[in-house]
């Protein structure tokens, strides 16, 4: 029998003093690093109001498509010791947040054919119980993204569209609504 | 992407529902579209860690990160990272957050009317040794008002969070302390449905973690694992 596994409670309004102390940042490159792009949104609530208490996390392979994890042993693409794939970041008062990274490349699907390129996110909040689970999707990946196995699974056009990044003066913006008509698509994982 | 064909046995999910209005703050948070089920690809599998040693041990002593001693009643909090195999988990980071022994946190939105303690922060981090032991010393955690419902009051509670070793076991969770009469009240607490998986985030005092003349010892096991895998139908 596998053991009971521990449940989940919320982060709760203060997981500030926790988990947005030194030892990791919205900055998974420096700004100025070849290839850094900067992905920036808002977290809302069903009323469209700002959520300036949460936390938002991404994990991501490097640009060339690998994770920096055991699991990941495609020794043919390179590592890059310095990019660890993990940051993490608050919300402030407008519930915006932004992560300096870089794009990562492709990643083998459940059927070993690519996935198109995507930053996994986690979101913690006051009133989740549960964090909930995203991805990010880049806007110039077309042909990629419509040969997804997880963007095609989905058939409603707007929860597609909820995950794919919009060009916006420079940057990516992704935004996470928690509830509402254009809620953001959350996976179970 | 339903997938109807992972219907063997397998634990229990233990994990509250998000939608639950008994606690207020889901309200306007909780999603409420169906989860997509994601196919397990390197993506899940692989996760963020931080496992190379470089945690200060003092990090994991909350009672001692300023110039005097927090008041309150000193504990020790300590417990196994295990996966759902029993097996220990090596070189995990633990984060924890807490109020102080008056029930108030150190951050600007807590104006509950209880005292700060300028010699308490109520954050620590450890990393796991190779049997998978964490440990803190800090001090007991008062209880407060929430304003949740007419006098809600939560009971006293840590703050943990891990990594797991990979993105699908990432745990943000509440140790609770034994005999608290607020647990029964408490819709955070009671929103996980199976009996035995709230229990689990109890503490247990132990006296033989308990050090003489000087600290109370609390033991807390975590279990991560991956909540929706491959189905288990050996058993």
């Amino acid at each position: 029998m596998p053991l009971q596994l521990t449940p989940s409670q919320t982060a709760g309004p203060y997981l500030k003093i926790g988990l947005l102390r030194e030892l990791f940042g919205p900055e998974l490159v420096a700004p100025d690093a070849p290839g850094a792009i900067r992905i920036k949104g808002v977290v809302l609530d069903g009323a469209g109001d700002p959520v300036p208490d949460a936390m938002v996390e991404i994990w991501q392979a490097n640009a060339a498509g690998r994770y920096a994890h055991p699991a990941d042993t495609r020794e043919d693409l390179p590592l890059d010791g310095s990019f660890a794939g993990f940051g993490r970041t608050g919300t402030e008062d407008e519930g915006r947040f932004e992560f300096v990274t870089v794009k990562p490349g492709p990643v083998p699907g459940p059927d070993g054919r690519p996935q198109a390129p995507h930053v996994n996110v986690s979101v913690f909040a006051r009133g989740l119980l549960k964090h909930v689970v995203t991805r990010i999707y880049f806007p110039d990946e077309e042909a990629a993204n419509a040969a997804d196995p997880v963007l095609s699974s989905i058939a409603d056009p707007g929860a597609r569209a909820s995950l794919v990044a919009q060009e916006d003066g420079g940057a990516l913006r992704f935004d996470i609504r928690l509830q509402g008509d254009r809620q953001t698509t959350f996976f179970v994982v | 992407m339903q997938d109807d064909t992972d219907n063997g046995a397998r634990p229990v999910d233990p994990d509250p529902p998000n939608d639950y209005p008994d606690y207020v703050g889901t309200r306007l948070r909780a999603p409420k579209q169906p989860l997509v089920i994601l196919p397990h690809t390197l993506s899940e599998l692989t996760g963020p860690a931080y496992g190379d040693g470089k945690i200060d041990p003092l990090a994991g002593d909350l009672t001692r990160q300023h110039a005097g001693e927090p008041l309150g009643e000193r504990i020790v909090v300590t417990g196994r990272v295990l996966g759902s195999d029993g097996r220990p988990i090596r070189g995990q980071l633990v984060e924890v957050w807490q109020a102080n022994a008056a029930g108030r946190y150190a951050h600007a939105v807590d104006t509950h009317d209880a005292p700060l303690d300028p010699n308490f922060t109520g954050a620590g981090r450890a990393l796991t040794d190779d049997d998978g032991v964490y440990r803190f010393v800090t001090i007991k955690p008062g209880s407060y008002p929430w304003k949740n419902h007419y006098n809600a009051w939560r009971p006293q509670h840590i703050h943990f969070s891990l990594f797991g070793r990979a993105f699908t076991e990432r745990l943000v969770t509440q140790m609770y302390f034994p005999g608290d009469p607020l647990l029964e009240i408490d819709p955070i607490y009671q929103s996980i449905r199976d009996e035995k998986a709230r229990e689990s985030l109890i503490s247990m005092f132990d006296l033989e973690l308990t050090e003489p003349e000087w600290a109370l010892g609390y033991r807390f096991d975590i279990v991560v694992g991956g909540r929706n895998a491959t189905p288990l139908k050996d058993h």
